[in-house]
């Protein structure tokens, strides 16, 4: 069964067709990529998908529950206990340490525990920077708790705009090579991304433009 | 996590968080300082009125009958008709003789410089000690009655001072006429006796007094040969503002009721303390010198009036400057919240951990401001009245309340915003 279903999915504002009758299924384990042209629906889908935004018309189906039903509340509730969101300005809370910031996230799932969060941040390379305000870790060290934080719940779809656009080559391939040990521990990941390279490592790309969907499919180069 | 969430907000924000809480202690310290002021400006004001000399003035019957039927001024109708000097303890003992701040006697006589000129000398207490019955001492006199006085040479006279017996105080204009000066030593014919009197001070008061010359009681007593006499007293005391009840029963006691008449006598009316010195002093009238009761009343209340209104002004201001702080300053953590909410925060969650910090920084502000509050009072206190503010406690709830309100009402509308915030607007930089 497939984990995420698209059907016939639009988001219109005013006369704008951001997203078009999307079809689209993504089934557990598998790491996909979201290509297109600025303004082409990427961030408009992912949100839909991110439980933070419902579509106009058409069905969304994560884990065969319908979210484009569910009121404010339980998308709330749906998107803490399945899915982890990493973006591209970090968004970490500016006085709270890279740990804090990760146990936050423990905090409003369940119960914060702090040796958890310590391992989780060990996992992206960060066990001695956990003491550390946002200010005093580099970007690509933010994006990295950004990462621990999105994972620290076991989530069943790991959702990144963008996780990259603002880190350069050096972190990027930290970044990427974090998201394919995911990928290899059976992680979901559902990847947003302009950059030809981030799309490449993944095991399949789906190409949006104007709101519909130009391509969809399985990248050769792929190595588990 | 929340206690470590909060304690995170403040220790690293600490700055910031100051600077909420100072904004709140600046509307709280003004609110603690007119509120003290307000509730204490009563009895200034009346203590001030106080020492604006005597409300009450006490004469013999006789004086006072012929005074009523001739309005004549002086007394020359009334010769011989005196109160008795030892009675004058007495009215420390009344009902009310807490409310009696002061009191002096009077009498004079006209007497004769060396050089022939004419003048009145009055005979009375300065600063006169009294051991009471009740075991409690007393120093009154007219350098309490006649504050507004202004020594422009030497000092006041001082009865503790054995020397002083023999010494004078004379008025700026016969000091000026005369040309008497501190320390000379004067020579003063009476009608019965003469003396001879050192000059220790002269004082400018103003008034008629500037042509009198003041000494203690018993010279012009022996002057005059009325020792054991005195002419008049004059009673400063803190009294009620008069009511109906208080009218009627200045015009007959013995119209009121059993229980009206209870009512009057342990009410600190004017007329009330009048009827209690009468019972006391034997064959005496007293009388409140209306003018001063009366305006005293319309002034206090005309004063407090004023408070009331400028209190509400400066409550109304600091509200209104805590609240948009206090709203800014939650709109600002926007990204936060936005942050939170994507990350799973339920709206019960982001309440709570905002209004948590706002309470927090509402206490600190609220007893950085009461304590500030409490210097403004005491520097209005020293600076206008010229000593302290009682601090009022009834303060304090009402400056709480009015601090919790205020942030409250000032948060909730910028909660209700956060809540509302749709996350992806601040997530994609919209
Ligand atoms: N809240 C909104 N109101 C109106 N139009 C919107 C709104 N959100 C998105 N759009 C429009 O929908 C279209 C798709 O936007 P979206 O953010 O999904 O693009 P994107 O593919 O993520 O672009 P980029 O690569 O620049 O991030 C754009 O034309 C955008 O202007
Ligand atoms: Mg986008």
């Amino acid at each position: 069964m497939s984990l995420l279903e698209l059907k016939d999915v639009s988001k219109i504002y005013g006369d704008l067709h951001a997203l078009d009758k999307i079809n689209l299924k993504v089934d557990t384990g598998e790491w996909v990529a979201i290509m297109g042209p600025s303004g082409s629906g990427k961030s408009t889908m992912m949100n839909i998908i991110g439980c933070m935004d419902k579509p106009t018309s058409g069905e969304v189906l994560l884990d065969g529950v319908d979210i484009s039903r569910e009121s404010a509340k339980s998308l709330t509730r749906i998107r803490r206990d399945k899915i982890g969101l990493i973006f591209q300005q970090f968004h970490l809370v500016n006085y709270l340490t890279a740990v804090e910031n990760v146990m936050m996230a423990q905090y409003y799932h369940s119960v914060p525990d702090e040796k958890e969060a310590l391992r989780a941040l060990a996992r992206v390379g960060l066990a001695d920077r956990a003491k550390h305000l946002p200010s005093q870790l580099s970007g690509g060290e933010q994006q990295r708790v950004c990462i621990a934080r999105a994972l620290i719940n076991y989530p069943e779809l790991l959702l990144a705009d963008e996780p990259t656009g603002n880190l350069d080559e050096a972190n990027e391939n930290v970044v990427l090579d974090i998201f394919s040990q995911l990928h290899k521990e059976g992680t979901t990941l559902v990847v947003v991304t302009h950059d030809p390279e981030v799309a490449e490592v993944a095991q399949r790309t789906v190409t949006l433009g104007h709101g519909k969907i130009i391509s969809d499919k399985l990248n050769e180069g792929f190595k588990e | 996590m929340f206690f470590r969430m909060i304690r995170g907000a403040f220790t690293r924000q600490r700055g910031k968080m100051l600077m909420i809480a100072l904004t709140i202690a600046l509307g709280a310290s003004l609110a603690t300082a007119m509120l003290n002021v307000m509730f204490d400006v009563g009895d200034k004001v009346a203590q001030e009125l106080k020492t604006y000399g005597a409300n009450i003035t006490v004469v013999p019957k006789a004086a006072s009958v012929l005074d009523n039927l001739y309005e004549v001024e002086g007394g020359d109708a009334a010769e011989g008709a005196y109160l008795r000097e030892d009675e004058l303890g007495k009215i420390k003992t009344i009902f009310w003789a807490f409310n009696i701040v002061d009191y002096a006697p009077f009498i004079d006589t006209d007497a004769s410089l060396a050089d022939g000129r004419e003048v009145n000398v009055v005979g009375t207490w300065f600063n006169h000690y009294m051991a009471l019955p009740t075991g409690e001492t007393l120093n009154t006199g007219v350098q309490n009655l006649r504050t507004w006085w202004d020594i422009t040479e030497g000092r006041w006279l001082d009865e503790s001072q054995p020397d002083d017996a023999n010494a004078c105080m004379v008025g700026a204009s016969v000091a000026a006429a005369a040309g008497i000066r501190a320390g000379d030593s004067i020579r003063l014919q009476g009608p019965r006796a003469g003396t001879t009197l050192t000059v220790v001070g002269v004082y400018d008061s103003g008034d008629s007094a500037d042509d009198q010359i003041y000494a203690p009681l018993a010279q012009v007593q022996k002057l005059s040969n009325t020792a054991g006499c005195v002419s008049s007293i004059e009673v400063s005391a803190l009294t009620t503002p008069d009511n109906e009840l208080a009218l009627r029963a200045a015009k007959d006691p013995k119209s009121l009721s059993a229980s009206q008449y209870e009512t009057w006598y342990c009410t600190a009316y004017v007329s009330s303390i009048c009827f209690q010195i009468q019972e006391v002093i034997t064959d005496a009238v007293a009388s409140p010198v209306r003018q001063v009761a009366d305006s005293e009343g319309a002034i206090m209340e005309k004063t407090q009036l004023l408070m009331i209104l400028i209190t509400i002004l400066a409550l109304v201001g600091s509200g209104l400057g805590i609240s948009n702080l206090v709203t800014a300053s939650v709109m600002e953590r926007s990204n936060e919240i936005g942050l939170m909410k994507a990350i799973g925060a339920n709206d019960r969650a982001i309440t709570g951990l905002v209004l948590t910090e706002i309470v927090i920084v509402g206490i600190v502000g609220a007893v950085i401001g009461y304590f500030a509050g409490f210097g403004f009072a005491q520097i209005i206190g020293h600076s206008v009245f010229g000593s302290a503010i009682e601090m009022k406690a009834m303060v304090i709830p009402i400056v709480a309340v009015l601090v919790v309100v205020v942030t409250l009402v000032g948060s909730i509308p910028a909660v209700r915003t956060l809540l509302r915030l749709d996350p992806t607007v601040v997530l994609h930089g919209r």
